[in-house]
């Protein structure tokens, strides 16, 4: 993978830059010792490291302003960061960059449960601004795997999404509003407690724009009341052709689960092994959860299991309590620890028309065999949202190269079958050369004019999202300007 | 003019001299000035998978049609778009392109979400008659930016829709409302939000203060809504002025389609505006704006309001967290008022940046956005 070659005139600049925001940030808020900034080297997909020219962690919107007009008029380029749990190497840096964090952005501004929204600052893990409602019965819907660790920073940068999604809905449609803050230091409001933020929909695009357009200091989001209860049931299949049909079946039905999800069989080996959650030995697993009332969630898994029947489901495994939810939801929330434990892993995200499931699994399959390496599926099934992981082995030379290789194929495959690249993970470094399997080139080109906008210099995260060679001309004035 | 294909819709696009009105079924009436350009003959079903809950069609596809093909497979769109025929005065037939284009979404956009919120997908012609694409047909997908909702509520002023991929749901089993009397305007929407704070999942939360009443609707499997229109009774019972009132299935699909439509401004001279804000500063905000008539839905977050004619209604109104959109009014009054509301000035910068982009001659739509 390749990145820029890093703008010798900013790193010639270094102590300059540092004596500036130490005019406008307090002193353990500007980290710029080569032994501090390796922390910010890397995000979770840990494969590629840099570390930054420095790190800065405003504690206020108006810092973080203070920071990007100083920035812009030095011309150094500026990482955003939350919790550095990205996949995709969004939050990766470049040496001549300054990571800016918002780490130390994290308090609840205003819980408002007569209107349902709650603003925080984006600093705030996911986690705990369920757990700043969760006494009054309420919940903030998106629920990454990474929820305990990720930023609202990053799920907005990501437009992340979670299990529960396929009823709920992805962060878009959770966010009700931000404070952005332009790479020339002007604070902008967008949206806040009304639905539906007035002129264009600023919002919409700020939201999956992975650290490119601005940055989200505070967000408002839709909090939701608990349901009164929810459980999962766990089926087990022969076939993934079969799992597959059986998930259109009860979408065609009217039930509308929280969240169905799937495993194949190597991926039920390996948790097995891990978690012992005592998973059935078969091709394909579904784990579908419904909500509601006791007597409304019997009504919907008698139908989940009435339409399961008639796919001849090796086994049928329901929760009689919660301890019972929890063991069938154990195996497949430890899915991917238990794939760490055997091999390094690489996790993807293409998403593909859930009705070309069973093709584009058995083509993964023939891919992974040709390539050597293993591949275990888990994945958002109600919504065509895969997670093929792909095991290698970090330490021998070119596996590495060879698992990024067998990856770019997967996820051409899943373009082909009229899905995308990635589904809620972004597109980072990872999947930064690929868009053009995707997108043609106007079609990019009208994605650069948003970016053109927002940050004219191309001074936020450049490095991102979009072909090296497709934004040269653009990253290149800033650098000839030198 | 009124292409056929995309291709013809590009080069309409790339040849035309001067400003375009574009106009999907003309049931809305934003009518800008300028040489009309339909979309009309970009019609048709191109995809629809049940199974997958995703339909594609071309922009000037028919709702009706749209519609038709969902309730074959018992599937619907659940963001409920609103038909302007008869609030607006107009005739045609409104079309999918029209509804994405406009954003329009229904009382069901508090529980489901809007229009923007189902779009997965679009094709469209810029201003210089460039065919992009964005989105696809998938529910996840965040590869690169996200232009699909740029283009949802643009009225076209970034580019003319071809084509649109949505997200449908499934046609509940059934559905049901509460009637309740209240006596104002605070009493219903302190009533409407609790509503909307339990975990019984309304999709309909409207006040009609012409005959006094908050309404609440619950779909679902029939044991399902009878059991939570009784728990909301109960729970409610505490904040009710008076007796709910239980509406049946077909009496419920009525009520809520006269709501989701403004039927009650139907046939009346004067201004309609249409008004986003927070629910609790909806009785406040109504109070001071002192319409002719009101009509309260999303729990309060969007009021409609019938004014007399060129009357400024958002000077009265005050600040508040939200915005105020001029839906019904003479030429004239458009143009003095503006039909949307005027944005702060680093975000008016941001939109006319984008339309310098996406519409480098400024011949689309112009002036509807502001
Ligand atoms: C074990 C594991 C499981 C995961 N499961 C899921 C999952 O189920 N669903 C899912 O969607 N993702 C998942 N992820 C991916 C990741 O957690 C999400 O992308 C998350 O939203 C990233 O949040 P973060 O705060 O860590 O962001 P970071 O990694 O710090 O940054 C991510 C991107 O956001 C930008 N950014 C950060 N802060 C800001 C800001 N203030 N303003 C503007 N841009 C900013 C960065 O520049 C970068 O491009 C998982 C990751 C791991 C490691």
């Amino acid at each position: 993978m390749q990145m820029p070659q890093p703008d010798s005139a900013v790193i010639a600049r270094k102590d300059r830059l540092i004596a500036r925001l130490s005019q406008v940030l307090p002193a353990d808020a500007v980290i710029h010792d080569p032994a501090e900034t390796r922390a910010y080297e890397c995000d979770a997909l840990t494969a590629y490291k840099c570390p930054p020219l420095m790190a800065v962690l405003p504690g206020s919107t108006a810092e973080v302003a203070a920071v990007l007009k100083i920035c812009h008029e030095e011309g150094v380029p500026v990482v955003p960061r939350g919790s550095g749990t990205s996949l995709a190497g969004g939050a990766l840096p470049t040496a001549d960059c300054v990571i800016l964090g918002v780490a130390r952005m994290n308090r609840v501004l205003e819980t408002d449960y007569a209107n349902r929204v709650i603003r925080v600052e984006t600093g705030r893990t996911n986690l705990s601004v369920t757990g700043a409602v969760e006494a009054e019965a309420f919940f903030y819907a998106p629920d990454p795997s990474s929820q305990l660790a990720c930023a609202i920073a990053g799920n907005v940068a990501m437009n992340s999404g979670g299990a529960h999604c396929l009823k709920y809905g992805v962060t878009t449609n959770n966010l009700l509003g931000v404070t952005l803050v332009l790479m020339d230091g002007t604070v902008v409001e967008i949206g806040g407690a009304h639905l539906d933020a007035g002129g264009l929909d600023l919002l919409g695009v700020i939201c999956g724009s992975e650290g490119q357009l601005g940055v989200v200091t505070e967000a408002t989001l839709r909090i939701l009341r608990k349901p009164e209860g929810a459980l999962p049931v766990l089926m087990g299949f022969d076939s993934s052709e079969v799992a597959g049909a059986c998930v259109s079946d009860i979408i065609k039905a009217g039930v509308l689960p929280v969240a169905i999800e799937f495993m194949d069989r190597p991926c039920i080996r390996a948790t097995e092994a891990f978690a012992h959650a005592g998973y059935p030995d078969c091709e394909a697993l579904l784990i579908i959860e419904v909500e509601g009332s006791e007597a409304e969630i019997a009504h919907q898994l008698d139908l989940i299991k009435a339409i399961a029947a008639r796919h001849d489901p090796v086994e049928i495994r329901e929760a009689a309590d919660e301890d019972e939810a929890a063991r069938i939801w154990l195996g497949r929330k430890s899915a991917f620890g238990a794939m760490g434990q055997i091999n390094d892993y690489m996790c993807l995200d293409g998403t593909i028309p859930v009705s070309s499931l069973p093709m584009v699994l058995r083509r993964i399959g023939e891919l992974s065999e040709s390539f050597g390496l293993e591949v275990a599926n888990v994945f958002h099934a109600g919504d065509g949202n895969m997670h093929p992981l792909i095991l290698f082995d970090a330490n021998t030379p070119g596996q590495l190269e060879l698992c990024e290789a067998l990856g770019a194929e997967i996820l051409k495959l899943c373009v082909e079958a009229g899905g995308c690249l990635t589904g809620e993970h972004g597109v980072g470094v990872e999947k930064r050369d690929l868009m053009g399997h995707q997108y043609g080139p106007g079609d990019l080109e009208a994605q650069l004019w948003v970016k053109d906008v927002f940050d004219p210099a191309w001074l936020l995260n450049p490095a991102k999202v979009f072909p090296l060679e497709v934004t040269a001309s653009r990253r290149q004035p800033r650098l000839a300007a030198e | 003019m009124r292409p056929e294909t995309e291709a013809e819709l590009a080069e309409a696009i790339r040849d035309a001299a001067g400003p375009l009105e574009i106009r999907g079924g003309g049931t809305r009436g934003v009518g800008a000035a300028g040489a009309r350009l339909e979309t009309g003959g970009l019609a048709g079903i191109s995809l629809y998978e049940p199974g997958a809950l995703t339909l594609v069609a071309g922009a000037g596809t028919p709702l009706a049609e749209v519609e038709a093909a969902l309730a074959a497979e018992n599937q619907r769109l659940a963001f409920e778009p609103m038909d302007h025929r008869g609030l607006m005065g107009t005739a045609g037939a409104p079309t999918l392109g029209g509804i994405f284009a406009a954003n329009i979404s229904g009382p069901r956009r508090i529980q489901a979400g809007a229009a923007r919120d189902f779009l997965l997908g679009v094709r469209f012609v810029d201003g210089a008659g460039q065919i992009l694409r964005n989105g696809g047909r998938v529910m996840k997908n965040v590869t690169g930016y996200d232009l699909v909702k740029l283009m949802a509520g643009a009225h076209g002023t970034l580019g003319v829709l071809s084509e649109v991929a949505l997200k449908v749901l499934p046609r509940p089993e059934t559905e049901a409302s509460l009637e309740i009397a209240v006596p104002d305007a605070a009493a219903a929407v302190a009533l409407l939000s609790a509503a909307l704070g339990t975990p019984y999942e309304v999709s309909g939360a409207a006040y009609d203060p012409g005959r006094g009443l908050a309404l609440l609707r619950v779909e679902g499997f029939e044991a399902s809504v009878g059991y939570r229109l009784e728990r909301l009774a109960a729970e409610l019972a505490g904040d009710l002025a008076g007796e709910a009132q239980r509406l049946s299935a077909a009496a419920s699909a009525r009520l809520w389609q006269g709501i989701r439509d403004v039927a009650a401004f139907h046939g009346l001279p004067g201004d309609v505006w249409r008004i986003s804000c927070k629910p609790s500063e909806a009785p406040a905000l109504a109070a001071r704006i002192g319409a002719e008539r009101l009509l309260f839905d999303w729990g309060g977050g969007l009021i409609w309001a019938l004014t007399p004619e060129g009357d400024d209604l958002r000077a009265r109104a005050g600040a508040y967290d939200g915005h105020a959109t001029l839906v019904r009014a003479s030429a004239e009054t458009r143009a003095q008022l503006g039909r949307v509301e005027p944005q702060p000035a680093p975000l008016a910068m941001l939109a006319r940046g984008l339309r310098a982009k996406f519409d480098p001659r400024g011949i689309l739509n112009p002036g509807v956005m502001g």
